[in-house]
């Protein structure tokens, strides 16, 4: 009998403990976004939001110049990155016994875990050593390359989530199979196509690593993707790196707008498909 | 393979040649990914030759660091990689897992769901909002409360004396631990509920207690791919970047203590690339690269598999 009660002891203090690990690893959440609100959200004003960046030691400035870089290197990247992804996915959906399929499919799993710093020497050395120059064009194209295998996988895993009975029906109504799987499958799909496109697109838009020997970073505003160019993440890198109090600050507001746009795109993303299938971790 | 059974010819005709059209461009986009894959290691490969070919493989066992003398060698690198990565697993590894078990197996349904999501979003922040946080709230707050309790009380260890700096090789491994939890905990958490309840119900049904179950019955089902879900959490500490060079001190140096700055493959490519100039330098962070690059893809090959042969064997889908 006391046996009994040591064994439901020992069980009971084990899933305290874990429920204790639940509270640990909920806590630096919560501690990130309270300080970052704590001290980026008293610098946010609409002087932020379009002004320049002011010389260094005075106060005041903004960071439109990185607004605007990060919109028109995501942008570019998208442009690049997402037809290639959702093509790629489509095909591993439809063909899924062919043997491209199977190496597309491991391949994106291994590419998702490159180091995204390994994709911006990759792109250095093919866009910006030939062209001599650095250019936000090639920070796009490193981006993309993120971006592809993470869509290629979403979209494989939700098309896979259609029915086989209504892609039968559009086929026996005699649809051919381009037909098919354009109106009646992706179409389907289309909230999860979206949801795993947003998600990619959150990723890519915090990254840091691969932008910073590609875009560089730049004090003025460009629309130029053939130079230089600033971008948030790149700004709260130089920023919280430097030595001055008035940039410490910056850096924290600016990580505040960057933070809030990828979790607004993470949320989005996940509400876009709610309920409709299951979420793809 | 062309379904379209009714409709004249000419239809038929077009049908089989939309099929063929749309065939065609998906494989185009499909055979993308492969072909990237093998541009990015030839570029790498290009990029490095003439590291590859002054130094050889003594590059990685060489501790030389001199970009004016054009001497390189990356071994501060691997070992600030491996020993940051290896001490950011120790720590997230029990969490992580206690988490996912715990949200698979005990917690009520309803805060299941909400957890997970909270601790995924941990995954959402970029790794410069880490770093900014590492440098004006953790390492302070780790100088002034936890390393010198460590330095007090384990101080005896040769990881734990020499003085303070605040950055270096513990801040990393907390930062990096902090970072890759969210995967660990998501994989392993998809790998738990793909072993079947009849595992557990048998446990049970025999007079086992919950915990009993979960160590008995449960675990051994889904231990290769929980061991996936670990060397893939390893795979995202080794080549993670931002987050590690704001706080690891960035000193290519090998130290004992646990205090000391040190440095990482992928952090040492952030700062030095962009300011190199020598051709041979440029090469060998290009090497760096390529060597960071193979390992990683080593290592998430190898949790795939992992993670795989647990989703063939259960019957559901993992990650």
């Amino acid at each position: 009998m006391n046996r009994a009660a040591a064994r439901r002891r020992r069980s009971h203090f084990m899933v305290g403990l874990m429920g204790l690990a639940v509270v640990l690893a909920v806590l630096p959440l919560l501690l990130i976004l309270g300080t970052l609100v704590a001290k980026g959200a008293s610098s946010l004003n609409l002087a932020f939001f379009t002004k320049m960046p002011v010389p260094a030691g005075e106060t005041g400035g903004g960071v439109m110049h990185a607004i605007v870089g990060t919109l028109m290197i995501v942008g570019t990247a998208c442009l690049i990155g997402l037809p290639l992804g959702i093509g790629g996915g489509i095909y591993c959906a439809e063909y899924p016994g062919s043997k491209l399929a199977t190496v597309t499919r491991f391949v994106s799993d291994v590419l998702n875990g490159t180091p995204s710093i390994v994709v911006g020497v990759f792109a250095w050395t093919w866009i910006v050593a030939t062209q001599k120059h650095f250019s936000a064009f090639a920070g796009s194209v490193a981006l993309a390359i993120l971006m592809v295998p993470m869509v290629t996988r979403t979209t494989e895993e939700m098309i896979k989530l259609v029915p086989h009975s209504l892609r039968e029906a559009a086929l026996a109504l005699g649809y051919s199979r381009w037909r098919t799987s354009l109106t009646v499958v992706v179409r389907t799909t289309l909230p999860g196509i979206v949801t795993g496109s947003l998600l990619a697109v959150a990723r890519v838009a915090g990254e840091t690593a691969p932008l910073l020997f590609t875009a560089l970073g730049s004090q003025y505003l460009s629309f130029d993707l053939d130079q230089p160019m600033a971008a948030l993440p790149l700004v709260v890198f130089t920023y919280a790196t430097g030595p001055y109090e008035e940039w410490h600050q910056l850096a924290w507001a600016t990580a505040l707008v960057l933070i809030l746009v990828v979790l607004v795109l993470s949320v989005a993303a996940r509400l876009a498909t709610r309920g409709k299938f299951r979420q793809n971790g | 393979m062309s379904p379209s059974a009714t409709g004249s010819d000419a239809t038929l005709g077009g049908a089989r040649f939309g099929d063929r059209l749309f065939k065609a461009a998906l494989t185009l986009t499909a055979l993308a990914v492969p072909v990237l894959l093998g541009f990015l290691v030839f570029e790498l490969w290009a990029g490095s030759r003439e590291a590859i070919g002054e130094f050889g493989l003594g590059f990685l066992t060489s501790s030389e660091w001199d970009p004016v003398e054009g001497r390189f060698g990356a071994l501060p690198l691997i070992f600030g990689t491996v020993v940051s990565s290896a001490l950011a697993l120790l720590i997230a590894v029990p969490l992580s897992l206690g988490v996912a078990i715990f949200l698979t197996e005990f917690a009520p349904m309803r805060i299941r769901g909400p957890v997970s999501f909270l601790i995924e979003l941990l995954a959402a922040i970029p790794s410069v909002v880490y770093g900014l946080w590492g440098i004006f709230v953790m390492i302070p707050f780790l100088r002034a409360t936890v390393f010198p309790f460590l330095k007090d009380t384990l101080g005896f260890l040769p990881f734990f004396q020499g003085p303070i700096y605040g950055p270096g090789m513990l801040s990393a491994a907390i930062i990096l631990a902090i970072m890759v939890m969210p995967y660990i905990m998501s994989v392993s958490r998809e790998v738990l509920l793909a072993v079947p309840n009849t595992q557990r119900e048998a446990a049970l049904a025999l007079g086992a207690t919950r915990w009993e179950a979960l160590t008995g019955a449960v675990l051994p089902y889904a231990r290769s791919g929980i061991i996936g879900a670990v060397i893939l959490g390893l795979g995202r500490a080794l080549g993670e970047t931002m987050a590690v060079t704001m706080v690891i001190g960035n000193r290519h140096e090998i130290a004992a203590s646990l205090f000391a700055p040190g440095y990482t493959m992928a952090a040492a490519i952030a700062n030095e690339f962009a300011e190199a100039v020598e051709n041979i330098h440029l090469s060998a962070l290009s090497y760096v690269a390529l060597t960071l690059f193979v390992v990683t893809v080593l290592i998430n090959a190898a949790a795939r598999l992992l993670i795989w042969r647990v989703a063939q064997g259960g019957g559901g889908k993992s990650a």
